[in-house]
């Protein structure tokens, strides 16, 4: 054995085909040869466009043709249009709907996490439509919200007169939470079977001994399985927040953001690709980038002071 | 067990099930109807109501119409093709990255980490903007191995259960091949790679749902729809004038579903599990 003295010497005297055929070397190639690939794609197809996008923002240009630099002029226009930064409006109805999607999964899962005669029956039912690509997602809603077809239908079984209900995706004062109800629909199986998850991978002998304890049903839930999925669920949180603002499926599928539904990224999808304004719509997405950021930040902030708080 | 204690216990189990199934229904509901509607004849669906359970459940007229239509022949086999490649190329790529990631330890290993974590929180559709105007340079639009690159790049969870799966391999195992000299990619492609069955089949489960179903960066990169459409932008056929004949719509909806039904039943612990410890970690 050569002291780390003599090695580093001989590592200086080392040609460098020597050099490669040592650990070291190979070492650094394997790197490179596995790195290269998933490093050059995410350069190209994630920073370098997400820089693109924040110079495109500040010209005024189509994806062809000559592009004319104009200074701040996008992002006071994002500001000042109407249909711009008012679509953020929106976001509160799916911020609703995230809160109704994360107490209905929650409520799910600590069902389904006790014995359940069919339960794994019911779990894949719910988390079913999960799995169901956005195009037909967009035709079954069509359809479901006909007037006088699925919805309307089965709540006239349950006594409802056709006259006194409305168009659901046309009437403007329920549109919007017809889509959501599409997108509460469409995850909240998700969000159960991920709290399931969480809630199983508590042991099993807590419960017995809480039940020995004399815990009822109640006290089981507040004190193991919340603590239990806190994490998950803070996380789910505040990718519920995020989500929201950006916002785009339902809409863009089943109502194309017709009457009042454009979400703002409808709006953006809309200005980029149909209008061809590039350069607005890169600044809309370059505002509310940086508005998910600060709220991410905040929300994390905002969970490590109060569960900080809590343990103390 | 008191009166009391078993007239609760009752209670509980009633509102228990009523609620799954009352949940259950919901879930159920929009797709079961598509189903009822699909095997109706253009009569049928014209005069009955569309609860009414249609009069033949052989009636296939509707499913051989809709995959005519749609050219879903062509779609089934384009989104085959798009499957299989990026199954194996992410698969290659994301494993070689989180191996080297977790095993070897050098300035950067986090930077890169980082990189992806903060890629992921990127909204693809905002990114779509900057990034179609980077396939038209290069070539892309139109090309099916061009959208199959797009498709293969950044994939946070998959990384994440990889890695997750690399930290449970002991180190000893890579320490005693190098004692008997074996080189790192020996080691990564006989000895870990084996051993990373189970993750892989997980998250080739989740990547593989997700690409069949991926619709919007179909809909910008492959316009030519006679050509290279997909099976979920396949369905693109029915907007316009056949948007109001749900019986054929339902049908190419049904058809369109089918293999995510069948992978799902066929997986569904594997579903579940990649799900939770993709979600856990990110």
């Amino acid at each position: 054995m050569s002291t780390p003295a003599n090695a580093a010497v001989r590592k200086n005297k080392r040609s460098f085909p020597e050099w490669l055929r040592s650990r070291d070397g190979q070492k650094v190639l394997v790197m490179m040869a596995f790195l290269i690939i998933p490093m050059v794609l995410l350069m190209v197809f994630t920073y370098i466009p997400f820089a693109e996008m924040v110079r495109y923002s500040f010209y005024n240009m189509k994806y062809v043709g000559a592009r004319k630099f104009v200074g701040m002029k996008n992002y006071i226009k994002v500001f000042s249009r109407k249909d711009c930064f008012g679509a953020l409006k929106l976001s509160l109805y799916y911020m609703g709907g995230s809160v109704v999607q994360l107490s209905l999964a929650l409520y799910l899962a600590t069902i389904l996490s006790f014995k359940v005669k069919g339960g794994s029956l019911f779990k894949g039912f719910m988390f079913f439509p999960f799995l169901i690509n956005g195009i037909a997602i967009g035709f079954i809603f069509k359809f479901f919200y006909t007037r006088g077809f699925v919805f309307d239908t089965v709540l006239q079984w349950c006594g409802f007169s056709l006259d006194n209900l409305p168009y659901w995706l046309k009437d403007r004062s329920i549109n919007n939470i017809s889509l959501v109800g599409t997108s509460v629909w469409r995850y909240f199986g998700q969000n159960m079977v991920l709290f399931i998850g969480a809630i199983m991978s508590v042991d099993n002998e807590l419960y017995e001994a809480a039940m020995l304890d004399g815990a009822n049903r109640f006290q089981q839930f507040k004190y193991i399985i919340l603590p239990s999925i806190k994490t998950i669920f803070v996380l789910n949180v505040i990718l519920s927040i995020s989500g929201s603002l950006s916002a785009f499926e339902p809409p863009y599928v089943i109502t194309d953001g017709a009457n009042g539904t454009g979400t703002y990224f409808v709006i953006m999808h809309q200005i980029a690709h149909t209008q061809q304004k590039v350069g607005l719509a890169s600044a809309m997405a370059v505002v509310l980038l940086l508005i998910i950021f600060t709220v991410t930040i905040l929300q994390k902030l905002f969970f490590k002071y109060v569960f900080k708080d809590s343990v103390e | 067990m008191t009166f009391m204690e078993k007239s609760g216990k009752i209670v509980l189990n009633v509102i228990k099930y009523l609620s799954l199934i009352f949940f259950s229904f919901w879930a159920l509901l929009p797709v079961v109807s598509c189903v009822i509607t699909a095997f109706k004849t253009d009569r049928e669906y014209q005069e009955t109501n569309v609860m009414v359970l249609p009069k033949s459940w052989l009636n296939f007229d509707n499913f051989v119409n809709a995959f005519n239509k749609a050219g879903m022949g062509r779609a089934f086999i384009n989104s085959t093709i798009i499957l299989v490649c990026v199954l194996l190329f992410s698969t290659v790529i994301g494993t070689q990255l989180a191996y080297v990631l977790n095993r070897f330890k050098f300035p950067g290993n986090t930077l890169i980490r980082n990189m992806f974590l903060f890629a992921s929180m990127l909204p693809g559709v905002a990114m779509q903007i900057p990034v179609f105007e980077i396939m038209y340079k290069l070539h892309f639009i139109n090309f099916l191995p061009g959208y199959i690159t797009v498709m293969c790049g950044t994939d946070v969870i998959a990384i994440y259960i990889y890695i997750q799966f690399f930290e449970n391999i002991d180190i000893s195992l890579d320490e005693s091949a190098i004692m008997d000299g074996a080189s790192y990619f020996t080691i990564f492609y006989r000895i870990l790679l084996p051993l990373l069955k189970p993750a892989i089949v997980t998250s080739c489960i989740l990547k593989g749902v997700g690409t069949y179903n991926e619709y919007y960066m179909a809909n910008l990169y492959l316009q030519d729809k006679t050509r290279f459409a997909t099976v979920a932008t396949s369905l693109y056929t029915f907007v316009g004038p056949l948007g109001s004949k749900y019986n054929l719509i339902c049908a190419g909806v049904i058809i369109s579903l089918l293999p995510a039904l069948i992978v799902f039943i066929a997986c569904q612990k594997q579903i579940y599990s990649g799900l939770t410890s993709g979600a856990v970690k990110g």
